[in-house]
């Protein structure tokens, strides 16, 4: 069994370190688009309310707005569902925002398949492509609650912008608040030495359960939590591939161009690894519960066990 | 500046921009020529700024939504003392900070802009955040009539409304012209100071190559009432320069040596 403390949704690890930014650092600003409830940052919004702008519907003029705020020393965290804001403001965050390397966040909430019933429209499985392929931004997926929080306080402490990803539900707590999280850096959650498990965000936790269940057949899997997905840690995700040989990118995204294509191209350029991808493939999502949409997605543990048997056998040819 | 300095600055900075887009080859003259008279107003008698240190914090701020007449912008930056004005030959040339539309690696330039509609936001950000502090800066933006088609545009004007940002004002350079045709033609946007009221701001009429209307609308900001100002400047397209006046084709077009020679010869300052 994976080591869990209970569970919590990661968009409330941004609410929570929002609040402590709130206390720490008077730059910091907070905007939502009428969704300040859902996003959490209405616990800020109450104790700053001087601090806190609601955007209303409107999300282009939401980054623009924050882009001016930041250009006038201000940290300003911005919030709302994923595909509202890396979708639709895609253009303010890339010429307005990246261009000028503007000291912009993004919350994104509700990244993957495990919204759940509000379906395709609401589950956000494209902005770590569209977000990691614009220069000058940060990309940050952490796994869960403590990591969320530390993850957005690091935000407000990076010069330039940075997107964030949280997802809506409650997902297992597998760290704690004493557990290291370095900006930039992979962290080596599991050793091993027969296939490398790479994920990002709470796909870690299902990572860690497929490696139990492959300790299980006596299969040794490593597992490396990418929460910086850019800038990469390139030297860990080598290291781990150099040495297992294989291995197997998760995330509650598309990998097309994701974060499985993040390490693609790292490895095609300089240490060709086999790999199989677990993570969305080229469809769009669904309405029904989370863990429904996990396995009719194939994004569970044992998708994952899968995986890592295949590419094991693939790798010994 | 006196007036006469005002209008003889505004036809410098006009041969200013019709040589650096002859020079690059490519260019936006026709918006650059119609918001020259403004910009010069603006820059020359309204700013509060400091050439010599473009980061002054207390500084006044300029944005230019419409990114396309960068061309205006550099000359009233070089004018002002930014840069050498040697640096205007090198618009849009590998290597130069004066890229084809605002970066800001060019000194003065406050944020890059260049997609339409997306730099009134911008200044409604900046006008928010000082008023949060209570800092006395005043914050300027330049819009094209056409760029007004684009909803953020009018997502930035209800903002600024809702928030009172008196501290706010936007040019808007009505030349009735886009790279299609006429405003009207291609996707009306009138009747504008009435959907400018009704979004709670300030509307100024002017004519928008009469420097002392300009000077006067500009004295009048910022009125503290609560209300963000948009001065409707009525503008010719390509103004100064005969052959470019009106006409859509010189939205985005760089004159050929002979048109070059003649739009200086108009452009030239009067023998006194």
């Amino acid at each position: 069994m994976v080591q869990t403390y209970g569970k919590k949704p990661t968009r409330m690890g941004y609410g929570d370190g929002l609040l402590k930014l709130g206390e720490t650092d008077p730059r910091v600003v907070v905007f939502d688009a009428d969704l300040a409830k859902s996003t959490t940052t209405d616990w800020f919004a109450e104790k700053y309310a001087e601090r806190f702008f609601d955007a209303g519907i409107a999300e282009q003029n939401m980054l623009g707005m924050a882009a001016g705020m930041s250009l006038l020393g201000k940290v300003p965290f911005v919030s709302t569902y994923g595909v509202f804001v890396a979708g639709r403001a895609w253009d303010q965050i890339r010429t307005t925002i990246c261009y000028s390397k503007l000291n912009v966040k993004i919350g994104g909430m509700h990244g993957g398949v495990s919204v759940g019933p509000d379906g395709a429209t609401h589950q956000a499985l494209e902005e770590i492509t569209i977000m990691r392929v614009l220069p000058n931004m940060t990309v940050l997926s952490p796994c869960d609650y403590h990591e969320s929080y530390k993850a957005t306080l690091a935000a407000a402490e990076i010069a330039g912008p940075v997107y964030l990803r949280f997802g809506r539900e409650a997902v297992p707590i597998i760290s704690t608040p004493e557990t290291p999280f370095e900006f930039g850096k992979a962290a080596r959650w599991r050793e091993g030495k027969d296939v490398a498990l790479i994920a990002t965000g709470h796909m870690v936790y299902h990572a860690l359960a497929a490696a139990e269940a492959l300790a299980g057949e006596g299969v040794s899997a490593l597992v490396l939590n990418v929460h910086t997905i850019k800038p990469l840690d390139e030297e860990a995700v080598l290291a781990a591939a150099a040495q297992c040989g294989c291995a197997v990118t998760c995330e509650e995204h598309q990998t097309t161009g994701g974060f499985g294509g993040a390490i693609a191209e790292l490895l095609a350029k300089r240490r060709p690894t086999p790999l199989r991808f677990i993570g969305v493939q080229d469809r769009f999502g669904e309405s029904g519960q989370p863990d429904e949409l996990f396995e009719e997605f194939g994004l569970s543990a044992k998708f994952i066990v899968d995986a890592a048997r295949e590419v094991m056998q693939a790798a010994k040819k | 500046m006196e007036l006469g300095d005002l209008v003889r600055t505004a036809r410098q900075i006009r041969r200013d921009i019709v040589t650096m887009i002859h020079a690059a080859g490519s260019g936006h003259p026709g918006g650059s020529l119609s918001s020259a008279d403004f910009v010069t107003a603006l820059y020359f008698h309204k700013l509060r700024h400091r050439p010599e240190d473009p980061c002054w914090e207390e500084r006044d701020r300029v944005i230019f939504s419409k990114g396309h007449v960068a061309p205006v912008l550099y000359a009233a930056l070089a004018r002002s003392g930014y840069f050498p004005v040697e640096d205007l030959d090198g618009l849009r040339r590998l290597g130069s900070h004066l890229q084809g539309h605002p970066c800001t690696c060019t000194p003065g330039v406050e944020v890059g802009t260049g997609s339409l509609g997306q730099g009134l936001s911008v200044a409604v950000g900046m006008a928010m955040a000082a008023k949060l502090d209570g800092k006395p800066s005043l914050f300027y933006c330049v819009n094209g009539d056409g760029e007004l088609q684009e909803g953020q545009i009018w997502e930035a004007l209800m903002a600024a409304g809702h928030y009172r940002l008196d501290n706010l004002l936007t040019f808007i350079d009505y030349n009735n012209l886009q790279i299609d045709g006429e405003v009207e033609k291609v996707m009306g946007i009138a009747p504008l100071a009435d959907k400018l009221r009704a979004f709670r701001w300030e509307v100024v009429g002017v004519d928008g190559h009469d420097m002392a209307a300009l000077v006067a609308a500009l004295d009048a900001f910022p009125r503290n009432d609560g209300k963000p100002t948009a001065i409707i400047g009525r503008t010719v397209k390509g103004k100064g320069v005969s052959f470019m006046e009106n006409i859509p084709g010189w939205h985005g077009k760089a004159p050929n040596d002979e048109q070059y020679a003649q739009a200086m010869r108009e452009l030239a300052d009067p023998e006194v």
